[in-house]
Formats: C-alpha cells, sequence, structure tokens
C-alpha cells in the first residue's frame, strides 16, 4: 500500500512541476487583443469609462482590470462586442441604465465660447464666436464631454425618446405564475 | 385546378358566423377626422396644405416622398383644422404628424383626374401612376405601395397575378363581403393589375369557408380566358402571401426573396377594388370596409368607413361596447395589434376592430415549457419556435437569429397551440425588434468613428498649415534680414 | 377609453392546456392499470396508491422548499402521472419502502434538481425506477403470479397491508420469472431459446397479460388500446412508438433467424416486457424527448435498438428503462442536429436556389 501511495504522489508532484515549468516558459502573448478591442471602441477619448482614452480602456480591458460596460457611448451592441470578444458574460452588468441620450445646448444659457465645439470628439456642435451653438443630434454620440466644458452649464445631456421607428415590443415577463 | 399542401398551420375557431351575413353598411361621415401620414409602409408622406385650408373630397392632402411611399387624400370636403402630432394607432400609442380635417356636411368632390379610357390599351406606367397618385396600398393589412408592387413586372418575368381572398383570419369578413357583393369590381381591378404587372394569367384563391363569395367571383368570370378561381383549404395561415403562393402554384420562395421571384405576385381584393375604382372613375382610396366583431361589441358588422374615422365613432355606431372588454384589436386576433385609445383613427391598414372579452381571449398565466413539439409541428415557416424563445429569454439573441427568428413571420399559430401559454411570439417581436436596435447601435458606433477620424484629419490639417505658414514666415523673415545685411554691407 | 396594450399578439388561444393533456395520458392508462389491479389484488392496489401518494407529496415538499406556488402546479397532474407510471413498472407486491425511495429519486432528484417541470433531462419514473432496481433487486425482481382480486386463496383488503407495509413474504403467493427473465435463466443454463419459449405463456396469453410481470407490463393489448386513445387525441404522434416497435420487431426477426437457439423472436420483443408501455407512454414523455418529428424517430430507433442489445446480451432481463434513459441522454444532440426544414431554405439552412425559369 504504501508503494501506491508514494507511486501516486510521485506522479502527482513531477506532473505538477512539469504543468508549472511549462505556464512559465511556454506561455503565448496575446498582444494583438489590445488593438483588436480598441478598434471596437468609438474612439471619442470621452473619457466617460473612467480611462484618459479608448487605447487605455482596451489596454485595461486586455489585462481584465476593466468592465466591458463601461463604455457608455459605445451602447449595449459596443458591451455586447467585447464581452464576446473577451468571453466574459454581461449579466450583472447594467449596460442600459440611462438608455441613449443626447446633448442639448440651452440657447439662453449659451455665450458663445466655442469651448464645447472645439473639444467635441466628432464635430456635432456648430457654432461661432459669439454665436449661439446647437447641436447636430445625428452625429452627437453622446460622450458628455461638452457639458462638463460649458462655462455656463448650458448643456444638458437628454433622453433621446423612442419614435415610431426606434419603440419595440418590450421582452415578456418571464417570471412564471407558479413563482 | 391541382393544389399544393402547406405545412402546419392551425385552425382556430373562426367566429366569423357574427359578421359573415352581415351586408357592407356605410358610415356616415363623422365630424372630425385625423388622417395621419404614413398609414403605408416606407417614407411618410409630405404635408402639401395649410392650416385653415378648405379641401374637397379627394384632394390630395400628403405628398408620398421618395420611391417607397404614399400619399394622403380627403375623404370628404371640408376644413383643414389643424397638423399636429396625435396619438398613432399603433400599439406604443406614439405620436405622429396627424392632418385634422373637420367635415363641412357637403361631401363635395373635388376634380378628380380622367378615368383611364381602356386600361388594357394604356402603358403599365400609365396604370401604376394611376395607382400610385390615388393612394392605393396593399389593403389586406401590410399596406404596402401598391404602384411599387405593380412595378415587379420591370426586373421579373411573371406569370402569375394571384389575387387573396383567403382572409384566413378569424372574425374578419371586410374581404368576404367584398367579394359578394362587388365581384366584378374585383375581377375588373385584377385584370388591370395584370395588365400594369404583365402578367399573363390571373388566379382568385377563397378559402372554402366562403361558398358565397366563390360563387360571385365565379358568376363575374365567366367569360374571361384568362382568369381562374381556386378554393383553397380552410387553415391558417393561408393568407399569407408565400404560403398562398405555395399552396395555389406549388412553387417554395426562396429565403429574403420575394414571391416575384418564382414569377407569382400576390394581392389583396380589397386592393383590386379599389385600383378598379382609381383607374374606371379617377377616385383616389378614401375609405375601406372593416369589420367590427367580438362579443363586446353588441352590433358586430361590415362598415365601409372612411379614413381618418376615430375607432370610437366606429364602435358607438355598432352599439358600443357589451362591457368589460379583455382587448381591443386592429386587424384579426392573431396578427392584430392592439389599439392604445379609442381616439385613434381608423387608417388604410385596418381591417377590422375587435372587441374580445376574456373568454373569447382566453389569457392564462404561462406555466412552464414542457417541451410538447406541438409548436414545432404546426410552424408554417418549419422553425423550432420552443428552442428560439428559449435563447431569447437568455438574452441569446445572435444565438436565435441564426436557428431561423428572421424567418419567422408572427403568423402565432405557436403561441396559439402552446399548452403552457407561452407568449412565443411575444418573445419574437422583441427578440427582432431588439436585434433592429443593435444594427442601428452598431452603425451608429461605426459612423462615430468615422467621425473622430474625419475630425482628426481635420485637425491635422489646420496644424499642417499652422507649421507650414510658420516656416513660411520664419523663411522670409530669413530673406529679409539678409537683404538688410546685405544692404547694409553695400 | 384606454386598454391594455402590454401584451403581443396573439389573442386568442387554443383552449389546450397542460392538465388537460395530463389527465387524456391517464384515462389512457387507466383500462391497464384497473385490470392490473384486478389480476394482482388488493396488494397491488396499495402499492399503486402508495407509489402515487408518495409522488405527489413530495412534488408538494419540494415546490414549498422551491417557493413555489403548489397550487398552481400540483394541479397540472406532472406529479400524479410521473407516480403512475413509476407504479407501473414495479413487481406488483413492493414493499412501500422501495416504492417511497423510488419517488424520491424520480420526483425529488430526477425532477426537482434539475429545475421542475419542463427541466428534466432525464425521464423520471425511469429514473426512480432504475435506482431502485440497482439498489435494491431482491424486490424489484420478486415478481408474483396473478392472483385476482376477488378469486380464493387472494390476499384479501387486510392482507395486503401486511404484505406491503409488513413485508410479509410468507403469504402464499406463487413467486413466478416474467417471460423475459426466464428466457434469459434458461439460456445462461444453456438452454435455447426456442425451448424455453415453450415454457412461457403464448402469445395469446402475452398480449391479454394474464401472467407474471411488473404491475405495468402484463396486459400488451390495454396498453396499446390507451396508446391508440391518445394518437386519436393528439396528444402523441405515431413517430415515437412506430420507430421503438418496429426497430425491435425488425432486430429481434433478423436476430431470430440467423441463430433461433441464441436469439427470442421479434413478436416477443413486442409483446413482452415493457414494449408497449414503453413505446407509448415512456419514451413518449414530452419533456425528455426531441420536440420535431424526425427526431422522435431517431430517438425512437435509439430506445428500440438499445432494447434489444440490453434484453439479448447485457445481465438485466428488462431493457426499456435503461434505453430511455440512455437515449433522453442524447436527446439535446438530437435536437441540434435534426432540425425541421425551413420554408424557403434547404435542409443545410441556405436559401433556396432560384432557377432562370423561376420554376
Amino acid at each position: 500500500m504504501l508503494i501506491a501511495v508514494g507511486g501516486l504522489a510521485a506522479m502527482g508532484v513531477t506532473l505538477g512541476g512539469l504543468l508549472g515549468i511549462a505556464a512559465r516558459y511556454l506561455t503565448v502573448e496575446a498582444d494583438p487583443l489590445e488593438a483588436e478591442l480598441q478598434a471596437m471602441l468609438p474612439g471619442s477619448q470621452c473619457g466617460q469609462c473612467g480611462f484618459v482614452g479608448c487605447q487605455q480602456f482596451a489596454a485595461a480591458l486586455a489585462e481584465g482590470h476593466a468592465s466591458v460596460a463601461a463604455c457608455i457611448p459605445g451602447g449595449k451592441a459596443t458591451a455586447e462586442a467585447l464581452a464576446h470578444r473577451l468571453g466574459v458574460s454581461l449579466d450583472g452588468h447594467d449596460v442600459e441604465d440611462t438608455g441613449p441620450t443626447v446633448a442639448f445646448i440651452n440657447e439662453d444659457l449659451c455665450i458663445g465660447c466655442l469651448r464645447c465645439a472645439n473639444d467635441c470628439g466628432t464635430d456635432a456642435i456648430v457654432g461661432a464666436v459669439k454665436q449661439v451653438h446647437t447641436v447636430i443630434t445625428d452625429v452627437c454620440h453622446a460622450c458628455g464631454k461638452c457639458a462638463k466644458v460649458c462655462p455656463t452649464e448650458a448643456i444638458t445631456m437628454r433622453p433621446v425618446l423612442p419614435t415610431l421607428a426606434t419603440w419595440h415590443w418590450s421582452k415578456p415577463d418571464s417570471s412564471l405564475s407558479a413563482s | 385546378m391541382k393544389l399544393f399542401p402547406i405545412k402546419g398551420g392551425i385552425h382556430p375557431e373562426y367566429r366569423k358566423e357574427l359578421t359573415s351575413e352581415k351586408p357592407i353598411v356605410a358610415l356616415p361621415i363623422p365630424s372630425v377626422l385625423t388622417l395621419p401620414v404614413q398609414q403605408h409602409m416606407g417614407a411618410a408622406a409630405s404635408t402639401v396644405v395649410q392650416v385653415g385650408e378648405r379641401v374637397l373630397k379627394g384632394q390630395m392632402l400628403a405628398r408620398g416622398q421618395g420611391f417607397v411611399s404614399a400619399p394622403v387624400h380627403a375623404p370628404t370636403s371640408g376644413t383643414i383644422v389643424a397638423i399636429e402630432d396625435r396619438m398613432a394607432p399603433h400599439p406604443s400609442g406614439l405620436p405622429m404628424r396627424t392632418i385634422v380635417l373637420e367635415s363641412d356636411g357637403k361631401d363635395e368632390w373635388a376634380e378628380l383626374p380622367a378615368p383611364i379610357a381602356d386600361p388594357f390599351t394604356a402603358t403599365p406606367q400609365q396604370i401604376r401612376a394611376r395607382v400610385a397618385e390615388s393612394g392605393i396600398v396593399g389593403l389586406g393589412g401590410a399596406t404596402f405601395p401598391s404602384a411599387v408592387k405593380l412595378g415587379l413586372g420591370d426586373k421579373n418575368k411573371l406569370e402569375i397575378l394571384l389575387l387573396n381572398g383567403a382572409e384566413c383570419e378569424p372574425y374578419l369578413t371586410c374581404d368576404d363581403r367584398l367579394m359578394r357583393e362587388y365581384a366584378a369590381e374585383v375581377v375588373d381591378g385584377a385584370l388591370i393589375m395584370a395588365r400594369a404587372l404583365g402578367a399573363p394569367q390571373v388566379i382568385i384563391a377563397v378559402e372554402e369557408n366562403k361558398p358565397q363569395a366563390f360563387e360571385a367571383i365565379h358568376n363575374a368570370i365567366r367569360t374571361k380566358l384568362n382568369v381562374s378561381l381556386v378554393a383553397v383549404p380552410v387553415q391558417y395561415p393561408m393568407g399569407a402571401e408565400r404560403h398562398l403562393t405555395q399552396a395555389v402554384t406549388g412553387r417554395e420562395t426562396p429565403a429574403r426573396k420575394l414571391t416575384a421571384d418564382v414569377g407569382v405576385v400576390v394581392h389583396n381584393v380589397a386592393t383590386a377594388r379599389a385600383v378598379h375604382h382609381a383607374v374606371r372613375h379617377g377616385k383616389p382610396l378614401l375609405s375601406r370596409i372593416v369589420t367590427v366583431s367580438g362579443l363586446g361589441v353588441v352590433t358586430p358588422n361590415n362598415i365601409e368607413v372612411p379614413l381618418g374615422t376615430p375607432v370610437e365613432a366606429l364602435l358607438a355606431f355598432c352599439g358600443g361596447l357589451t362591457g368589460e372588454i379583455k382587448r381591443l384589436i386592429s386587424g384579426g386576433p392573431m396578427m392584430g395589434q392592439p389599439i392604445p385609445d379609442t381616439r385613434v383613427p381608423v387608417v388604410k391598414g385596418t381591417s377590422g376592430v375587435l372587441a374580445l372579452t376574456a373568454a373569447e381571449a382566453n389569457e392564462r398565466p404561462t406555466q412552464p415549457c414542457i417541451r410538447c413539439g406541438t409548436c414545432v409541428s404546426i410552424c408554417p415557416c418549419g422553425l423550432v419556435p420552443v428552442e428560439m424563445a428559449a435563447l431569447i429569454r437568455n438574452e441569446r439573441l445572435e444565438e436565435a437569429a441564426a436557428i431561423g427568428l428572421r424567418d419567422c413571420v408572427s403568423c402565432g399559430s405557436c403561441s396559439y397551440i402552446c399548452p403552457s401559454y407561452v407568449p412565443l411570439v411575444h418573445y419574437f417581436n422583441y427578440a427582432k425588434g431588439r436585434l433592429n436596435a443593435l444594427d442601428a447601435e452598431r452603425r451608429k458606433t461605426e459612423q462615430t468613428k468615422a467621425l473622430v477620424a474625419a475630425r482628426n484629419a481635420r485637425l491635422e490639417r489646420v496644424a499642417q498649415a499652422k507649421r507650414e505658414a510658420a516656416a513660411a514666415a520664419a523663411r522670409a523673415r530669413a530673406e529679409s534680414q539678409t537683404t538688410d545685411v546685405n544692404k547694409a554691407e553695400a | 377609453m384606454k386598454i391594455a396594450v402590454n401584451k403581443s399578439g396573439p389573442f386568442t388561444h387554443a383552449p389546450s392546456s397542460v392538465s388537460r393533456t395530463m389527465a387524456l395520458v391517464l384515462a389512457a392508462l387507466l383500462p391497464a392499470t384497473l385490470y392490473d389491479i384486478w389480476l394482482f389484488g388488493w396488494p397491488a392496489a396499495l402499492m399503486f396508491l402508495v407509489t402515487v401518494l408518495s409522488c405527489v407529496g413530495l412534488e408538494a415538499l419540494c415546490l414549498l422548499l422551491s417557493r413555489r406556488s403548489v397550487a398552481n402546479t400540483l394541479t397540472d397532474g406532472s406529479a400524479v402521472l410521473t407516480g403512475w407510471l413509476l407504479a407501473m413498472s414495479m413487481p406488483p407486491w413492493t414493499p412501500w419502502w422501495v416504492c417511497v425511495i423510488a419517488a424520491i429519486f424520480a420526483i425529488c432528484i430526477a425532477k426537482h434538481a434539475f429545475g421542475g417541470l419542463g427541466q428534466n433531462v432525464f425521464n423520471p419514473a425511469m429514473v426512480g425506477r432504475i435506482a431502485v432496481l440497482v439498489s435494491f433487486p431482491l424486490p424489484m425482481t420478486s415478481f408474483v403470479a396473478p392472483s385476482p382480486l376477488f378469486a380464493s386463496g387472494s390476499p384479501g383488503f387486510l392482507d395486503a397491508f401486511r404484505i406491503i407495509f409488513g413485508g410479509s413474504h410468507g403469504f402464499d403467493s406463487l413467486s413466478a420469472a416474467s417471460a423475459l427473465g426466464h428466457v434469459k435463466t434458461e439460456l445462461s443454463r444453456g438452454i435455447p431459446v426456442s425451448h424455453s419459449l415453450a415454457d412461457i405463456p403464448d402469445f395469446t396469453s402475452l398480449v391479454l397479460g394474464s401472467h407474471a410481470g411488473s404491475f405495468g407490463e402484463t396486459s400488451a393489448l390495454l396498453i396499446l388500446l390507451g396508446g391508440a386513445f391518445l394518437l386519436a387525441k393528439r396528444v402523441i404522434s405515431w413517430h415515437t412508438p412506430v420507430a421503438v416497435i418496429t426497430t425491435l420487431l425488425v432486430f429481434g426477426t433478423v436476430a431470430n433467424l440467423i441463430d433461433p437457439a441464441r436469439y427470442t423472436p421479434g413478436w416477443f420483443h413486442v409483446m413482452s416486457g415493457a414494449t408497449m408501455l414503453g413505446a407509448f407512454f415512456i419514451a413518449t414523455d414530452y419533456v425528455t424527448s426531441p420536440v420535431s418529428k424526425a427526431g422522435q424517430l431517431v430517438f425512437g430507433f435509439g430506445v428500440g435498438l438499445l432494447t434489444w442489445v440490453i434484453r439479448t446480451y447485457a445481465g438485466y432481463p428488462e431493457g426499456m428503462a435503461f434505453a430511455v434513459l440512455l437515449m433522453n441522454a442524447l436527446t439535446p444532440i438530437i435536437d441540434h442536429s435534426v432540425r425541421p426544414r425551413a420554408f424557403g431554405r434547404t435542409r443545410k439552412g441556405e436559401p433556396l436556389p432560384l432557377n432562370e425559369e423561376s420554376k
């Protein structure tokens, strides 16, 4: 019996040791992942994810230090694409907390300073010095940078209301009557 | 004529006897009509009248925009009192641009386009133009602009115009009565449409539960050589255009393609009648026949309704509601949409208004799926509803699409038959909508990336221009300094 | 007036329901059950009751523990059906504790541990039966000869309690082997099939069922009638039963033709044991069998083949239960690979090709 125990123990130690050596010396580097993830992001460097720019967010994602649901302008589609690529599940992440929003400039408060127009990553704000600025809603992807930079707090993020073209049936309540 | 079987399908309680023997009655013109600018598939029409303007019956109020669109006409004479957003006849209850017309009681006609004297010597383009300007859309419920559908003969070699007189939805009898009372108009309209399509043969299909309609059409086509009549078995969804095509001709339309790709174009019998009126009398589409039925209505009826009539006027005409109703539906009970409020108007696609009691709706709480497989055996599209619903419940929408979600026509047969009362079609409608929304989000992200790249390029150009200007200025300063030195030395 | 728009269509429904389906299945089982109660007397009736009641009781307990509505779910009849089928597959005078343990395996482990109604992978009744067959082989293979209900020498009502609850096998029962068991035992003793076939009840008797066997495997004819009733009522479709029976018949007949001394004939396979019960009531269980018709044919073929193999080559005389459980494990794969052809598409899922002259 002692021989059996000793033999199995020896096998376990040997094989475990081999695995450890392989893990150290034979690992495959996964560099291209970061670039791939960055390509999936909108790229407007808005900072809503908590990182300085999209490249930093992608780097953190690649290392597993960031949540796939953090990119708000990307919406659910981006979160799903990231989750799919990284092989994580989206369960427990509330991606659509606020729903889609769009920037809105209150014309009474706007002083025409051009700060928001210069900052906008997609050139969605039109305006000139001392002229009231306005947002091209189709181009705005709700990164929120303009709202932060406006000195008179004239910009708010408004929810995009569903229209007949965007409305669809909600999910049926799947809680069974038996519960 | 040899018929072919269609797969699956159900045989619901039809309850057509509530209205099948009631002749069509005309609704008196209501005092106010509300006309949404989009009563069709495609782009919304754009208003061409002003508030306060007096309009005549048949006058165009909104013009179609783009290739797939249709105009809206005044169903009676009167004054435009408002053009504003009102609740659309849509389950969401969201607003739509609506033209509000107050009738003056005179019902005065505008000057209509001249009738096309002989449609069978006119060109197909002339017929299509007339159909387009008359605002005719598919009156079976799909509301696809008929002029566009009549143009399918240009790209495809068509053999058959198949007229859909199946009316397979329970309760609805509007097409049945229309065929009984206006058979000659239907046949004439069909022949005109065949001319516009370039289709040599017309087949009119009527379900076997409408023997009087069959008889009436039979009498109307007696002397016509290229028109035939066929009785199709009573089966839901026999009226779905692909399934009707398969039943009558045996041809199975490939997925993602039109029936025109197998040489057949399907139109509804009411659409044919509308084409007859447009071509022979110059009359645009101003009214439609609606079946008001269900045990929740005091006096069910088949009514010729001016477009824009509020649903509440229709219900009042039928004696009002009998009491507590469970559902108010536009269309049939299988594929119809709930009506959000009785103030919404009747539009071109409203084939029926049903007030269903709780007993008729037979809704029960959902129980766990027992994998009985009945939904699989009755799905007319050969899909696996049980599996798709399970995937959708777990938000695995792309996988559901991979096993055929986009082929689903939402006929409702699976939900109808499920012993556990699982709302299968509701899951599919949710998933289809959600997938579209996700596609839109994806496109938006792509667009944003392109915009960001464009902006960066612009900034780069500006910076480059600055650098060049700075370099040029530096060179100019250097040259002038040299000149100064030269001058000094000289 | 505003009306609820929270639900998409359709807004009408067939009068079908889960309880209606279960009730029809129970109705189909009733003739065979009553016959068998008559055939084996009061102890059998008591055994039947103990099994069904323990299944229902355990179901209620599991529902309470999982915080689901007991009233709604208990009335759908699925626990009663599981208990009924479980009782049908036990020897008629099985002691009460074997029945209860089988019920625990069937309801608590095979059904509720997997998630309750509609979520189980394996047929609960068969899991219960196999669990006690493997654990307690002696009570599960002690078959008695028929001792009809009111015949002289049959145990009376009070004797029944002593038998089922008291474990008294001292009563003057005639223990007997089932037909399949007899043939297998004789084979192991070297006596060829053709000889042992002569000892067992003949074809008529097998069909009518007045011979030893488990509770439900005796009357093939009454089970067949029940199955026909279910087919007529569209509760089951013909695909699974026909596939099971045909496969058994074919394999049995062909093998018998090759070596009559070793292999029992096809009709013997079909008529003896739990073939009819298995083909019409067990293999057709909704939850654990494939959803498509083609899948059901594959499933039925597999059940038939495995039953024949186990009966012929394995250590157990009766193979239906094992065969069903093995095919239950393959049901997800069958469902994944065998799908109906979608309208407008080929079998592979591509859109149908368009001919130039549009067909």
